[in-house]
């Protein structure tokens, strides 16, 4: 089938010629075509139905503005939904397909919602579902679930790629049209650094759907040529396809550039769109200006459309929406429309102008009076005219292109808490005075709306914020129509007009919910969802204002405008996220011997984005607990080895860095010997637990300083904020080396014979004594780091090296570990084993609990100052009965002692004013042969041996229990001295 | 937001740590009679002033410099960013 309605002209290549396919049907359409011009060129006015009347529209704008025109583009993966027919760029092959339809686009089973339309008015779903409440979630809910939202997901992942990207440069200008080309010249030749960014993939703006010229060219072709000499100078970076979203603090815009959106797949290596950081000093906005529509009853059938957007269509695109066309409008920019479709050979029924001094014309005929209703199915085929003299005429015309003045694009200047202010010559809101940092608001966007006003304000903007010095050079000459409107917004009468044609919001609506008491405008905005839909209201907002405002018997202004918010158009949350999805969404840790205990088949755990070694299964193990109590009795009796790097270390370094550690642990340091090591509580300003970890002082000046796996980065930071904020005239340095150290716990009682295989050194139990440290060398030259220091309770070492040497170590100990059976072994054993010994781990310093509760409040140095000091003294962290730290174990072996459960009282009830403490972990103890656990216990050191019940009403457990030492193994601390 | 460090220009505020007033710098004496109050007033008592407010931010994953900078919070507006450290030692902070 031809292009019946394409006209001639226009910046569409009619040489090459593009295949698609529209609700399964195939057209064709050209190089330069937007799906929305190429549906019209092949007479398809029909694109969608309506959100919740399910009426029959088409395109209502050619831009970014459009509420009516969204289709599912693409298949497959690909799918997206709600893509504006208007600005998806035409490509061979494209697959569209029309949404919010029951059955096909022309035979929509859901459009019996418009015959009850008088039911479904505004706030219709807050007054019909309230009863019966019981009904809300089995009845109401699942059904207006099925019903609401537009357009479908392909439920597939989404196989396109998304980048991010920072820019910087001095002048920032949103928008190519007349002023933002004219401001892009002007600094461009100036040397200053400058991006020129625009939605369209054809830079100009309404430079390509206007007629005027420019100093005797069209002004498309003068758009054509000044973006050949900004293309030619290096210091001007053109971004077309890229839509300038919001205005941030301190000039920084967040900008989407549409990468391969015009492309049937993006090209290899390419992503789909990137999502651009743009620093910038300052900022040319020259957004333009959005044309507004006129409520009449039945205005929304397919063909009727704005005038400008006609405009586009036949100058730009060589479209006409149909061959008879009709004009209603309330300025002049109705009868350029007119004229130019005529210039086109498009016959113009006639031009309807509520103004009584409406130009005439030669060409066509031009009715004073309204637009009072339309007819036609799926299509407009009549529109009714009241004249001025009371009489009524019926046009035929299958197109009928709007007019009502124009909204210059002001959401940019009120990102940062700005708001426009009216001008009545223009009867719209203009920029306020309170612009985002740097900004100039220049063209259309300013309320310039003539070419000339443009191309004069860009420049100036430019010079201004650049202070370019001298006189700008003449501008080309061109059209310099003044504006002449009179506000008009419905049409007096109209009910089922629409204001809101997304989301299906009519004057009546409006009425209505002032009608019930809905005066704000932000109400009225969230009780009709008038300008709630994906265009945020770009066409909708003002009518609903300017009738609102009528209605309360006040100004525009004095009614005000919601408020602006980022983004400017629609953005996909795949560009927000960009690389950082899967695996780049939540980066994992590496040990340096990841790869020795994947070929030893561990299973791993994170752990503060590490991963580590949770056991080591062997074979015949089928469950968990086999693996992890054969290393917890492999290392007990024998030798263990267990990966530890993942433990936060910071090197302390200074004359003062003994001082410096006596501030930031509740324990003393100033006097521990040189090659010691110490264990060392930190404490938070309030006088909670923060971190545990050793310190081991290396030399004079230097301890390093371990922390908890997780809390690595914070107490890290915390350090640095006691030394820099706190301490500044300490002479002392830190610096984190958790990844510049590989650490491996040897634990067992085997464990100094192993090592005694590798280090240079003496380590007999003289020479090398429990919590010594030093640094070492070991396999004859290499430089170590060890330190005698047991979480497991056994004799135990932990020792380390250069990260680059880790999995040669691991290695290393495994092969002459071998004579001892040695047994690598991961975090659950580990954790059995301190339970066993009642160290405190993350599930004791939980961020409730104070060194006394931990039994540790003797370590409280009172003859020092140390963060928490003061506050852990508090009278509410000291009273009689506080929690202390238990052991909890099973009356009956077989009993589980859950963690998380809650100690009760042997008699009495069990509820929360009766509780009297509660485990904190637990596991199953293999050399005690039964579940054991550490707690909390009112009172607990007094309590020793007393039965209570440890209870978890959630999961219906109940055991008796008997309050025991936490060090069930090895109380007096004879292993790890030997 | 940028904020204008004053040893590497200006930054983006993604790079830094938000730890909120400044006055955390003004540790009270613990030796003080008035100690349990002081540090009850130094942990739990803030102004969440809407104006003008002089912050700490870490510079994370930069230099790790600890800052006061004075800022809007209203306006998000930065009109002064000082190192911390300068900031402890003019207020009479010292060993």
């Amino acid at each position: 089938m031809t292009q019946k309605n394409r006209l001639s002209g226009g910046q569409i290549d009619p040489n090459e010629t593009f295949s698609f396919k529209f609700d399964g049907k195939s057209y064709q359409g050209h190089k330069g075509d937007t799906l929305a011009s190429a549906l019209l060129a092949n007479g398809v006015r029909l694109m969608g139905r309506s959100f919740k009347y399910h009426r029959p529209r088409g395109v209502l704008t050619a831009g970014s503005e459009e509420p009516n025109a969204l289709v599912e583009l693409r298949t497959g993966a690909r799918q997206e939904p709600n893509t504006r027919a208007t600005t998806a760029e035409l490509f061979d092959g494209l697959v569209a397909k029309s949404q919010n339809r029951l059955g096909s686009l022309r035979f929509d089973a859901m459009a019996i919602n418009d015959r009850f339309s008088n039911f479904l008015t505004a706030g219709f779903y807050y007054k019909t579902f309230m009863w019966p409440k019981a009904f809300w979630e089995k009845v109401y809910e699942p059904i207006i679930r099925k019903a609401a939202g537009l357009g479908s997901l392909s439920l597939e992942d989404d196989p396109d790629v998304y980048d991010k990207g920072f820019l910087h440069c001095d002048l920032l200008i949103i928008g190519s049209g007349p002023a933002g080309l004219s401001a892009a010249l002007t600094a461009g030749r100036s040397g200053a650094q400058v991006i020129l960014a625009d939605e369209d993939f054809r830079m100009g703006g309404r430079l390509n759907s206007e007629t005027h010229e420019i100093g005797g060219t069209s002004g498309a072709q003068w758009a054509a040529a000044t973006m050949a000499e900004l293309s030619a100078l290096p210091n001007v970076r053109i971004m077309t396809r890229t839509t300038v979203i919001g205005a941030f603090d301190h000039g920084i815009y967040g900008a989407v550039e549409r990468v391969s959106d015009h492309l049937a797949t993006p090209e290899a290596g390419k992503p789909r769109q990137i999502l651009w950081r743009i620093y910038t000093k300052h900022t040319v906005l020259a957004a333009g200006a959005t044309e507004r529509p006129i409520a009449f009853e039945n205005n929304d059938r397919p063909g009727i459309m704005l005038a400008s957007a006609m405009r586009t269509y036949a100058n730009r695109f060589a479209v006409t929406a149909d061959q008879r066309v009709a004009i209603f409008t309330n300025n002049d920019d109705g009868h350029r429309t007119a004229a130019d479709l005529h210039a086109k050979g498009v016959k113009i029924a006639a031009v309807v102008d509520v103004r009584a001094d409406a130009p005439s014309s030669m060409d066509y005929e031009v009715l004073h009076g309204e637009v009072v209703n339309t007819k036609g199915r799926l299509g407009l085929s009549f529109a009714e005219v009241k004249l001025a003299d009371g009489s009524t005429r019926t046009l035929e015309a299958g197109a009928l292109g709007v007019s009502g003045g124009w909204n210059p694009n002001v959401h940019m200047t009120c990102h940062q808490r700005g708001r426009p202010t009216w001008n009545s010559d223009l009867a719209a809101f203009v920029p306020g005075a309170d612009l985002p940092m740097g900004m100039v608001v220049a063209g259309a966007a300013n309320g310039d709306l003539s070419t000339h006003g443009a191309l004069l304000g860009g420049a100036q903007a430019a010079k201004s914020l650049l202070g370019i010095k001298g006189r700008l050079p003449k501008l080309p000459e061109t059209e310099d129509a003044p504006v002449n409107v009179t506000p008009f917004w419905y049409v007096e009468g109209a009910s089922r007009a629409w204001i809101d044609q997304q989301n299906d919001v009519t004057v009546k609506d409006v009425k209505l919910s002032h009608q019930e008491g809905f005066r704000s405008v932000e109400h009225l905005k969230r009780y009709t969802t008038l300008g709630m839909a994906t265009d945020q209201g770009k066409t909708s907002n003002m009518g609903g204002l300017a009738i609102m405002a009528e209605l309360a018997g006040k100004t525009i202004p004095e009614v005000g405008t919601t408020i602006f918010r980022p983004p400017y158009t629609p953005t996909a949350i795949g560009v927000l996220a960009g690389r950082h999805t899967g695996q780049d969404f939540h980066p994992k840790r590496l040990t340096p011997s990841h790869k020795w205990a994947e070929e030893r088949g561990a299973v791993f755990v994170e752990v503060g984005n590490w991963l580590r070694a949770q056991w080591f299964p062997i074979a015949g193990e089928t469950h968990w607990r086999e693996s992890v109590d054969r290393e917890v009795l492999a290392t007990r009796k024998s030798v263990g080895v267990c990966d530890v790097t993942t433990l936060g270390k910071v090197d302390v370094q200074g004359p003062d860095a003994a001082q410096f550690l006596n501030m930031v642990y509740c324990n003393g340091f100033a006097k521990l010997a040189v090659g010691k090591t110490r264990y060392g509580l930190m404490l938070r300003e309030d006088g909670i637990a923060m971190d545990d970890g050793t310190a081991a002082r290396l030399a004079e000046d230097h301890f390093v300083v371990t922390t908890t796996t997780a809390n690595a980065l914070p107490v890290y930071r915390h350090m640095e904020f006691v030394r820099q904020c706190l301490a500044p005239d300490m002479d002392v340095q830190l610096i984190s080396t958790t990844e510049a150290w590989a650490q491996y716990a040897v634990a067992g009682p085997n464990a100094r014979k192993l090592l005694e295989k590798i280090v240079d050194v003496d380590i007999s139990n003289d020479a090398f004594p429990f919590m010594a440290c030093a640094n070492i060398t070991i396999c004859g030259g290499l430089r170590a780091r060890l330190f005698r220091i047991s979480f497991s309770g056994e004799l135990a070492y932990e020792i380390a090296v250069p990260t680059a040497y880790g999995d040669a170590l691991m290695r290393k100990i495994m092969e002459v570990g071998e004579e001892f059976n040695i047994t690598p072994y991961g975090t659950e054993a580990l954790g059995v084993m301190r339970i066993e010994k009642g160290h405190a781990a993350g599930n004791e310093l939980n961020g409730t609990t104070t060194a006394a509760n931990l039994g540790m409040g003797h370590m409280v140095s009172s003859l020092k100052d140390s963060i928490g000091k003061v506050l852990s003294q508090r009278d509410g962290l000291n009273a009689d009965g506080d929690l202390r730290q238990v052991g909890i174990k099973p009356v009956d072996p077989a009993d589980p002692v859950p963690a998380g459960a809650h100690l009760m009282n042997a008699d009495g009830p069990v509820d929360a004013t009766h509780d009297q403490g509660y485990a904190t972990s637990a596991c199953y103890s293999p050399n005690l042969g039964h579940s054991i656990a550490i707690g909390f216990l009112k009172n607990g050191s007094e309590r020793m041996g007393e039965r209570m019940r440890l209870v978890s009403p959630l999961t219906g457990v109940e055991t008796e229990v008997e309050i025991v030492s936490a060090h069930f193994i090895d109380p007096d601390g004879e292993r790890l001295r030997a | 937001m940028i904020i204008e460090h004053p040893l590497l220009g200006p930054r983006d505020s993604s790079e830094f740590t938000y730890m909120g007033d400044a006055k955390l710098i003004d540790r009270p004496d613990p030796e003080a009679e008035t100690a349990a109050r002081d540090f009850y007033e130094y942990g739990y008592l803030r102004d969440n002033p809407a104006g003008w407010h002089d912050e700490l931010w870490f510079h994370e994953q930069g230099d790790r410099s600890w800052l006061v900078v004075t800022r809007n919070t209203l306006t998000h507006e930065i009109s002064k960013v000082e190192l911390a450290r300068d900031v402890a030692r003019a207020r009479g902070r010292s060993k």
